[in-house]
Formats: C-alpha cells, sequence, structure tokens
C-alpha cells in the first residue's frame, strides 16, 4: 500500500539547514495498523506530513497504492488527499461553525458528491463512531473524546485507502484515549491501513506493528501483540 | 458559479460569521450611502440652478432704454431713450429666423374694484407673446390674442391670486373689474410659477393701454426669446447685435453703457454651468473617494478574515479543497456581501433622498434624485470592487499550506 525508499528532507532554517528526514526506507502492506514513534525532533512528524502530501520530499520515491507521489500541483495533491487520505489530527481541527454532520460530509462535498449522499454518508460515520444523536451538535458542544470521533467519522467517510492519525490521543485522557483507540482498532479489524504516529508506549502497543523513529533513521521496525482497547473500556 | 453547493457553503460561512460580515458590508453600505446622497444632493443643486431660471423661458432677452452718459453725434448726453411701437416692429422684422417670440411692455400699476373689495397691483401692457416669454399657464378662459391687440379691447387677464383677493370663491372669468375708474372684461385667470407677486399682475393689451393713457405709442421695455437652435455664445452675439443695432438706430455712442440695455440670461446660464460643472467635478471625486475607501475596507477586513480562517482553510484543502475552489469561494463571498450591502446602501440612500424631498429648498437643494443610469452604473462598479477586493485575499487563501495552517498552536 506504502512504499517508501531512501527518503530524504531538510528545512532551511536561517543560513543552517536542518536535516529532519536521513533515508527513511518504508513500506506498509494494506490492513496494516502501524505506530510511528519517536521523541520530538526525530522527524515523525515530517514523515507524516510527508505521506499525507502536505509536504514533500527533497529526494527518494513514494508510491501510494501503486502511484507515484512526486511533483503533484496543489490541485492534483487536494484531489489525492481527498481519494486516498483520511487525516486525524492531535487538536480534532473541526470547522467550529458546522455541525458533527457537517464536518462528516465535508470530504464528500469536495468530492462532488450529491447533498442527499453526503447527509447519508455522513450520518452511516456518524453512527460507526456512536454520535449519531449528536449529528446537529457544534464542535463547542461536544467532549474532547467526541470531537476525535466526529474528525475519525471525517476521516473515513471519503473512504480513503489509508488512515493517518497524528496523535490522534494528545488532547485525551486515558480513558478517553482507549475509547478512541478501541474505535481505531475496529477499523482497522473491517481491513483498513492505518498509521498512527505517538510517543505513548501503551498507545503503540494497541497497534500491530511499531517503528521506531531517532534523529531521521529508523532504528526498530518490529511487530507487537497487539493489546485491545476494549478490556479497558 | 451557480453550483448551488457552493452557495450553500457561502451562505453558511456568512450566517456564522455574522459580525465579519456586518463589518465587511457597512463599510461598503456606508460608501455607497455617502456617495448616493453627494450625487442626489448635487443633483439637487443643479435642479435648484435651473429652476431659477424656468420661470420665465431661459432663452430671454430684455431690451431696454435708459438716458445718454454720453454726447453723441450732436446729441447731448442725458438724453432719455424711449422705445415705440416701431421699435418693437424693427425688431419683429430684422431678425427673422433669429427671434422666436417678442412682445412689448409697458409697466402701470392700478387700483381695482370689484363690488367692496379692492387692491393695488402691478399692470403689464403685452402682446400676446409674452404668455411664451412668460410661461404663463392659463387657469381659465384664454390669454390676450391679436384681435385684442388690433381693436384695442378692454379685455384682461388677471393672475390667480387676484381673483382670490377679490372675487373670494366666485369665478372671476366673463366679470367686469373696474381699474382706476375703467371697466375691464376678465377673460382669463392664470397662474405662474415665479411666486406670488407673479400672480399678483393684470395684463391688457398693449394698444389698449397707448390709447387710454396718453395716446401714444411709448413702450418701456422689449421682451425677446430667441430661437434654440443657437448655443449660448451665438446667444450672447445675438443680444451684442441687437444692442449695436439699437445704439445705431437711437444715436447712442457706442459705448455708453446706460442709453440701451440687453440682458441675455445666456451668459448667466454659461456662468452657471461652468460653477455646476466644478461642484460635479468636486462630487464625483468625493463620491469615488468614498466609494475607493469602502472597496479597500472590504479588502482589508476579507485580508483579515482569511486571517482568521487559514486554519478552516487548512482544513479544507487537507480535506481535498482545490486552490481554486478555495479563490472562488473567498470571491464569490465577496462579491456576494458586496453586492449586497452596497445595493441596501443604495436603497437607503435613495430613501434618504425621497425623504429629504423639497425640506433643502432654502440651501438650494430643490428635488434631489440620482437617475437609473448611474444605479446601474453603481451595480456594476460594485460587483467589480468585490471582484477586485477579494482577488488579493483569495489568491493568498489559495496560497496556504495546510502543513502551516493546521500546525498546533
Amino acid at each position: 500500500m506504502i512504499e517508501i525508499k531512501d527518503l530524504h528532507k531538510s528545512y532551511q532554517m536561517g543560513s543552517n539547514s536542518l536535516h529532519v528526514l536521513k533515508g527513511i526506507n518504508f513500506s506498509v502492506k494494506e490492513g496494516e495498523l502501524v505506530a510511528i514513534m519517536g521523541s520530538s525532533g526525530s522527524g515523525k512528524s515530517t514523515l507524516l506530513n510527508i505521506l499525507g502530501m502536505l509536504d514533500e520530499a527533497d529526494t527518494g520515491s513514494y508510491f501510494l497504492d501503486q502511484v507515484p507521489i512526486k511533483g503533484l500541483n496543489e490541485t492534483k495533491a487536494a484531489q489525492y488527499r481527498n481519494k486516498f487520505l483520511g487525516f486525524v489530527f492531535q487538536s480534532f481541527n473541526l470547522i467550529n461553525y458546522k455541525s458533527a454532520l457537517e464536518n462528516v460530509a465535508l470530504p464528500l462535498y469536495y468530492q462532488r458528491k450529491k447533498r442527499k449522499e453526503r447527509t447519508e454518508k455522513a450520518m452511516e460515520y456518524l453512527g460507526k463512531v456512536s454520535l449519531a444523536e449528536w449529528a446537529t451538535h457544534l464542535p463547542s458542544e461536544l467532549s474532547g473524546g467526541q470531537k476525535q470521533r466526529v474528525a475519525i467519522a471525517r476521516a473515513l467517510a471519503a473512504d480513503p485507502k489509508v488512515l493517518l492519525a497524528d496523535e490522534p490521543t494528545g488532547a485525551l485522557d486515558s480513558k478517553t484515549s482507549y475509547e478512541v483507540m478501541d474505535i481505531i482498532q475496529g477499523i482497522n479489524d473491517e481491513g483498513k491501513t492505518i498509521l498512527v504516529v505517538t510517543h505513548e508506549e501503551d498507545i503503540a502497543n494497541m497497534c500491530k506493528r511499531i517503528v521506531h523513529l531517532k534523529d531521521g533513521v529508523i532504528v526498530e521496525d518490529k511487530a507487537v501483540e497487539q493489546v485491545r482497547a476494549s478490556q479497558y473500556v | 458559479m451557480f453550483d448551488r453547493d457552493r452557495w450553500q457553503e457561502i451562505f453558511e460561512a456568512i450566517g456564522k460569521n455574522k459580525l465579519r460580515t456586518f463589518l465587511s458590508g457597512f463599510t461598503v453600505a456606508l460608501g455607497i450611502l455617502i456617495f448616493t446622497i453627494l450625487l442626489g444632493l448635487g443633483n439637487g443643486l443643479l435642479n435648484s440652478f435651473l429652476s431659477s431660471f424656468v420661470d420665465d423661458a431661459q432663452n430671454v432677452i430684455f431690451i431696454r432704454g435708459g438716458r445718454t452718459s454720453k454726447a453723441f453725434k450732436g446729441f447731448q448726453e442725458n438724453r432719455r431713450i424711449q422705445f415705440e411701437n416701431e421699435d418693437f416692429e424693427f425688431i419683429n422684422s430684422n431678425y427673422i429666423g433669429k427671434v422666436e417670440y417678442a412682445t412689448p411692455r409697458i409697466y402701470r400699476n392700478g387700483l381695482a374694484k370689484y363690488e367692496k373689495e379692492s387692491g393695488s397691483y402691478s399692470i403689464r401692457a403685452v402682446h400676446p407673446d409674452h404668455q411664451y416669454l412668460e410661461k404663463t399657464i392659463m387657469m381659465k378662459g384664454r390669454y390676450l390674442n391679436e384681435a385684442d391687440i388690433v381693436e384695442r379691447t378692454k379685455n384682461i387677464v388677471i393672475g390667480r391670486l387676484i381673483e382670490k383677493d377679490l372675487f373670494k370663491n366666485e369665478s372671476a372669468l366673463g366679470k367686469t373689474l373696474d381699474v382706476d375708474g375703467i371697466a375691464y372684461k376678465i377673460v382669463g385667470v392664470f397662474q405662474d410659477s415665479g411666486g406670488d407677486n407673479e400672480e399678483r399682475i393684470l395684463y391688457m393689451p398693449y394698444k389698449t393701454v397707448q390709447l387710454l393713457f396718453g395716446n401714444n405709442e411709448d413702450l418701456d421695455q422689449i421682451n425677446i426669446s430667441y430661437n434654440m437652435a443657437m448655443d449660448t455664445e451665438q446667444a450672447i452675439a445675438f443680444s451684442k447685435q441687437i444692442e449695436e443695432d439699437f445704439k445705431k438706430k437711437f444715436n447712442v455712442s457706442p459705448d455708453d453703457q446706460s442709453a440701451i440695455r440687453v440682458r441675455s440670461f445666456a451668459e448667466d446660464i454659461k456662468e452657471t454651468m461652468v460653477i455646476l460643472g466644478g461642484i460635479y467635478a468636486l462630487i464625483f471625486v468625493v463620491g469615488i473617494g468614498t466609494l475607493i475607501s469602502g472597496v479597500i475596507g472590504i479588502g482589508n477586513i476579507m485580508t483579515f478574515s482569511i486571517k482568521e480562517r487559514t486554519k478552516e482553510l487548512g482544513i479544507r484543502k487537507a480535506l481535498g479543497a482545490s486552490p481554486r475552489s478555495i479563490v472562488a469561494m473567498v470571491l464569490q463571498e465577496s462579491v456576494l456581501i458586496t453586492a449586497v450591502a452596497g445595493y441596501l446602501g443604495l436603497l437607503l440612500g435613495m430613501l434618504i433622498l425621497k425623504l429629504i424631498g423639497n425640506n433643502l429648498e432654502d440651501f438650494f437643494i430643490l428635488n434631489p434624485k440620482v437617475d437609473t443610469g448611474v444605479i446601474v452604473v453603481a451595480t456594476i462598479t460594485l460587483i467589480l470592487s468585490g471582484l477586485l477586493a477579494g482577488y488579493i485575499p483569495a489568491r493568498r487563501a489559495a496560497k496556504i499550506k495546510p502543513i502551516i495552517a493546521l500546525r498546533d498552536e
């Protein structure tokens, strides 16, 4: 599903350049649930941004579902993001003046789906994260865990190939974190490929594979025995 | 552009950010409001200037005799110049094609009596053409006619207020009026837009007056109107020519200023038009300035609003919004706000002008209005300004990088 070869990325910080990613080789098969771990400055967020087409690598190749991701213009990148990827962010990033339902329906709007179909689909995914009865509420009326569930529903609404979650539990307490992870595991069980960036050991252990990043290189890549989140809920 | 879903997105964004919308709309509405009112008041000023000429026909030339101030060709100075019927006929026969209407005037005052009521009024002895020169409007009966002149009838026409003064609620038409002991028959009652004094005047055939008072052919003044086909310059030249011809006719020195007095409105109108042109230019500069500041205002607020919405636009882009759809969204929002707010400003301005109406007549503002052409131009300008005001912020919005927009705090 994801094929990365010898990926390099550096940022220009004034006169010195900061080499963030120093040759990453990494592949993910369909249906995997991968945790990307590392301390801050290890390059994990940069890697996720490149995977999410929000940023571009300097050198190296990136294939997503056999499609080369290289030199895309803004319009093409927007199209690919819409078609291939779903994003879940640490700070939820819901549009605050739109209801839960409208937030979930937004990616479908950019897929030019009809209004009726958008509403039906959005309702279906809200149901999946058990928030159907909160559909008309604004983000400000929801708890942190509920907001993240809305964000997950939104990421899934466009039926992407890969779900990218950047510290999805970073802003939540442990109990709510496990609830969110339970949902993510459930989605993975249905066959969706998911990448989770985290620095929390327990969250990483709820994935099926952990990739450790340090100073821009992968220092460890191991499969783990998945801890089910449902036992804590 | 007419994608229903996109409009729905825009209405949602507008409806849920009321303060922002209100602020940007307010600037534009205010700009247009001021522009409309300024323009309307300018037009009011124009109307007021024009109406000061409409009491009498605008193309009138007055010819009057005075006293000579210089000795000339053996005549002594301080000689009185007296016009007679022959001078009036001279005008009629000499300037064919150039003169539209011509009338002599003899001024008198008289005490008019009807039963117990009486009053002292101005009398003007005139030719029937006088009606057109003075823009006299007949309410009842008829004006003086050619037969009244030729037969020297004692038929008179009286002003509306004389009828009101003397006849109270009766109709004066056909009644006999005693003026200084002579009985006249009232054949018509008129009104005039020149004010009350103009409606307390008695008109008599000039030859009748000449016969009754002194049996002479004396005239006090000759009024003519020039052919409207002449432009202002030609009209000024024409009145100079009359002055020269009359000076020659009465053996007056060509540089004598007081003997023959020829006055036309042509020069006044020309001067007024120059002043009005200046006022108009000023109004336009101020108006356009206000409009531009309104557009800059909306541009500012849109830029600010893009800054405020950076995160939202970043989210939209992460979810698959193309740069084009972002540009279109911002532009459409800007055009919609500008057009609606501008239109409201325009309507409000027109309403205010309507309310002002003729209340500012004392300040020389009469019937202030803006015409449809200006409104159409203003509407198009509004939509274009909306596009202009939205374009720069829209470009900026399209360039937002989601990665930066979504960076946590």
